[in-house]
Order: structure tokens, then sequence, then C-alpha cells
């Protein structure tokens, strides 16, 4: 029989556990990245305030990176996410619980619920109508805390938070150290739980519905319970990315949850590359620092050189740059082979 | 014993005023293999679609064994054993056949949902993955982008998704659409291989294979049956030479 004498000329040592393994394990480049995050507080001890934010962006383009990136839906409005999660986590401290973690807990809480209950909208809908969607509720919500005034301090933003000492011992430091260390921590014990979650066999059943929608009830996938668990998960990471900035800056701005916000933390992902896990990452990072560094040069004049490298990126790196550095790689590698 | 592993009665279908199915009755039994033929149009995908969910009937019912399905969403049709492949490859483009068939084997053993555990430790899942593409010859192409794979490899791991759901009844659509007739013999030589225990109604419009592999026909004509009967009768009805076989295949 055919399929007998194939059998016997397969190599005997493919093991497919070892094959969904090397899938999944740790890379060099990984480790040596996630070392590098030290680095500012040897190299920049003065931008410490900068890194913050920039890991919080990480935070945000990851939590978005699950939907576009690993499940194929499109939001234009994650930062009402975002902003619910800053909001209930300023709310929390102002009103006299000051510690920081419970309270970035309860802003991912709370983000998740939000999460939830419009969860039953967004499985129902795609493409144009979920891009109208999100954004939509997320205008609608920007509203709502823009006319809350008394509450949410509308267009002035949300004063008087006041976070008391991490483990009730650190500080947060002007210079930012804490604030750093805190942000950092919390990113990286996110990543690792996003990093699992993407490796899961939940995970491949996105990246199945991201590849191709109509075969996945052909496998018996039910689609909208599986979607509406991401749904909450991104929502979960985006409330404690909202949350962390709050705590940080001790502040709430109603930009929290302005649709720039929601197009901006696109615009990283789609830099750095989505459904990579780092993309968001290296998104972020160029994004903040950029905006950082030529908006000190002209303020009005920086969104011209972010369009120019969006345009640039999108033309030459549709995949973005870790798509880019990926393809380039792999040809490297097979030249030499 | 041989019961009735799929069967559906009167289903009716219009899109419009066209009608593409109109009292449709089939009845499979158990381990049986029946093909589906007619002309271009006659409405057999239109069934199939029917039949799994991805269509629902005007009227009529679809059931499955003793159950009627006929409300039951596709997905959970599958979960209960209904199980189809597609005549357009409807694959995962980035996925390794690896990975997209350890997913169906998970999903079809409840464990897709999780998400706190890795996938590497569902060894089982990823033994019989593995098993399924080695017994379609798809084994050391498991690491590959399935984008990467041969044509007829891909409507291979059509075949191979489908097997990972576990069928009780299978139903193939033009498993070797696309394939030069010179190579189809493989894929209808793995269609050949599948356990007896598997129910199985196919598409196809090669007659060769379908004298071959089907212990009955379907001929379908415009959304209708027009006649149902062993390949023998079927080859000496002079309706179906009429309409179907036409004078190209007299």
């Amino acid at each position: 029989m055919s399929v007998q004498t194939h059998d016997a000329a397969l190599p005997a040592s493919l093991n497919p556990q070892d094959v969904l393994r090397r899938q999944v394990r740790w890379r060099v480049l990984e480790i040596i990245f996630w070392l590098a995050t030290l680095l500012p507080f040897v190299l920049t001890p003065d931008y410490l305030v900068l890194c913050s934010q920039v890991a919080i962006a990480a935070l945000f383009a990851l939590s978005l990176d699950l939907l576009v990136g690993y499940s194929g839906l499109i939001s234009l409005g994650h930062a009402v996410f975002f902003g619910f999660g800053a909001y209930t986590a300023g709310l929390i401290a102002k009103h006299g619980w000051g510690e920081p973690i419970t309270g970035l807990a309860a802003a991912a809480f709370a983000a998740a619920v939000l999460g939830y209950l419009t969860s039953f909208i967004m499985v129902r809908i795609s493409h144009f109508a979920l891009i109208m969607v999100t954004l939509g509720l997320c205008l609608l919500v920007f509203e709502l805390a823009n006319q809350l005034h008394d509450i949410t301090g509308g267009d002035d933003g949300l004063q008087g938070v006041r976070m008391w000492p991490i483990f009730g011992q650190y500080k947060f430091d002007l210079y930012g150290r804490v604030a750093y260390i805190y942000t950092l921590v919390v990113l990286f014990l996110a990543f690792l739980a996003v990093r699992r979650i993407v490796n899961s066999p939940f995970g491949l059943s996105l990246r199945g519905m991201r590849e191709n929608q109509r075969r996945m009830p052909a496998i018996g996938v039910p689609m909208r319970s599986r979607l509406q668990v991401i749904y909450v998960i991104s929502a979960t990471f985006a409330g404690l990315a909202g949350g962390l900035l709050a705590q940080t800056t001790q502040f709430v701005a109603l930009d929290a949850l302005s649709f720039q916000r929601s197009a901006e933390v696109l615009v990283m992902l789609v830099l750095g590359g989505a459904g990579r896990l780092y993309g968001g990452l290296i998104g972020a990072i160029i994004f903040i620092v950029a905006r950082d560094q030529l908006a000190d040069m002209n303020p009005q004049y920086w969104y011209f050189w972010l369009g120019l490298l969006l345009v640039i990126v999108i033309i030459f790196l549709p995949n973005g740059i870790l798509g880019g550095l990926a393809h380039l790689l792999s040809r490297l590698r097979s030249r030499r082979a | 014993m041989t019961g009735i592993a799929l069967s559906t009665s009167d289903l009716n279908k219009k899109f419009g005023s066209l009608v593409v199915a109109s009292d449709i009755s089939i009845s499979l039994p158990q381990g049986a293999r029946y093909a589906l033929i007619g002309p271009n149009g006659a409405g057999k995908t239109t069934l199939i679609n029917l039949i799994t969910g991805m269509l629902s009937p005007d009227s009529g019912r679809i059931m499955l064994g003793t159950e009627d399905i006929t409300a039951v969403p596709p997905y959970a049709r599958v979960k209960r054993g209904l199980v189809r492949t597609f005549q357009i490859n409807t694959l995962f483009p980035n996925l390794t056949p690896l990975e997209a068939v350890t997913l169906a084997v998970c999903e079809r053993r409840g464990e897709a949902g999780v998400w706190w555990r890795s996938l590497p430790s569902y060894k089982e899942a990823a033994d019989e993955a593995y098993a399924i593409l080695n017994t379609l010859r798809l084994g050391d192409l498991c690491e590959r982008p399935t984008r990467q794979l041969a044509y007829g490899q891909q409507r291979l791991l059509e075949i191979a998704l489908a097997l990972a759901a576990k069928p009780s009844v299978l139903l193939l659509d033009e498993p070797a659409a696309g394939v030069p007739k010179e190579e189809s013999g493989e894929l209808f030589a793995a269609v050949g291989n599948i356990s007896s225990d598997i129910s199985i109604l196919f598409i196809e419009h090669d007659m060769d294979v379908v004298f071959r592999f089907a212990s009955r026909i379907i001929v379908m004509v415009s959304g209708r049956i027009l006649v149902e009967g062993t390949p023998s009768e079927i080859s000496a009805n002079e309706k179906v030479r009429e309409v179907y076989l036409g004078s190209g295949h007299g």
C-alpha cells in the first residue's frame, strides 16, 4: 500500500509536538529586547518620564494587536477602553483610594466589563460597519465624559489624583524612576500573558479567524463566542494601559478617550507590524520618541513627518517594520542555504 | 444494522424568483458512498450549503441520524459529526498544515477555547493531527505555510481538515476540482481510504470516478432531483442521458 511505503520514508525524528514548540520558544532577540528596556536607567535617566509613556503606549498597542493582528478585526475606537480604564483608576485615586495595584486592577476590570457589554454588537458586524461602530462608541463615551463635568472634570481633565506609594514603600518621584519601573513591570507581565494567549489553542483559533472566516465554522468553531472572548481580553489590556497613564501622571485628560488616541495606536501598530507581538512595542517606541524629538524642533510640523514616515512604511514595508525585517532575514537565510 | 445517517425532506430554497432547491428529499444510509451529479448550476453546492447550514432553507427539514438539525448553526452541526469540504480551497494560507489540522483537532476535542495553556502542551492533538496528515501524505510538508503547497496538496489538506473533525457524515464538494485528470487519482485514492464508518456524499463531474466510487447516484437538474439509482440504473436512464450526459458523454 502506498501509504505505508511513504510512512517508512518519513524522517523518524519528526515529532509534531517539537514542531509546535519551535514556534513558541523564546528567541535570543526577544531576551535582548527586554534587557534593553532597562537601558534608559543608565543611558537616559533624564528621559524616564518619556520611557513610561512609551511603555504605556506599547501596552495599548499590544492590546490592539490582539484584535487587528491576530483576529483580523479592526477598531477605530480602541481608546474607549483606554480612557475608561484611565478614568476608573483616576477616579478611584481621587476619591480616597490611592493604592496603585488594586486601582490598576479596577481599571482593567472596568474596561473588561465595558468590553463585554459592547462585544455583543461587535461580534455581529464586520469590515466598514465595525470601523464605524467602534468609532461611534468611542465618540459617544468621549462626549459623555465631556458632559459629566462634575465627575470627570470634562475639558479641564481629572484633577486631584493622588497615588499612594507602591507596596506602601515606593513613592512616585519627579524623575519618573518608580513610574518607569512600575509601567515596565506591568508591561512585561501583560506581555507574558498576551504571549501565552497567542500561543495557546485559543490563539491559534484567532489566527484561523484572521486567515479564513468561512472555514472556521466548517471545522466546528463558534466564531462569535471566540471573538467575544478576545474582545474582552483586548479591552482589559487597553484598560490596564489607561490605568497606568492615570496613575503615573496623576491626571486624566479628556484626550485619553479621543479619536486621535484611537488613530495613533493604530498607526503605531501598523508602523511596527501587526500580528507579531513586538510590532506594537516597536511602533510605540518609534512613534513616541519621534513625536518627542520632532515636536521639540517644531511643534506644528510634527504630523508632517509622521505622515511621511507612515506613507513610506506602508509603501515599502506593507507588513510594518518588523514584517520587513523578517522578510529580509528569511531572504538572507535562504541565500545562505 | 444500517440506519440513516443523513436525510432531508422537502427542502426548498429560492433566491428571489430563482429556485435553487425544490422539494429535495434524500437519505444517506450509514457508511454509504453516494455521488451527487448534475450540470453546472443544478444546485449541487447549494444543497451542501443547505445541509451544512451555510444557507437556511425556506422550508423542509434536515435530519442527522434521528436529530432534527434544521435550526442548528453550522459550527454546531460540525460538532455533531456533519462535515464538509469546499470546491474552492477554503484554507488558512499563513498557517502550516500541522497548525491548521491541530486547530481542527483541538476544536473537536473542546480544547480550542483554552487561552491559558500553551499549544505545544497538547501532545495528543498534535500527534493526531500529524497522523491525519501522514495518511494523506502531507506529513513531510506539515511545517510549510499552506500558501506554499502545490494545488493538489491543498486539495488534500481540505480533506485532512474535514477528517480532523471526526465526521460521521462527510460531504465532499468536488474533491478533485481543478486537479488535472492524471493527478486526480491520488485524491480519490485518499477518498477511497476514508474509513467505511463514515457516510460520504460527494459531488463529482468525472463519470469514471463516480461510477467507480459511488454505490448510488443522485442526479440533480435545475434545483430538483431528476432521478436516483445505482450506477447501472443511472447510466441506462434515458432522461439522464438526455439532460446530463448529453451527446458529449454519450
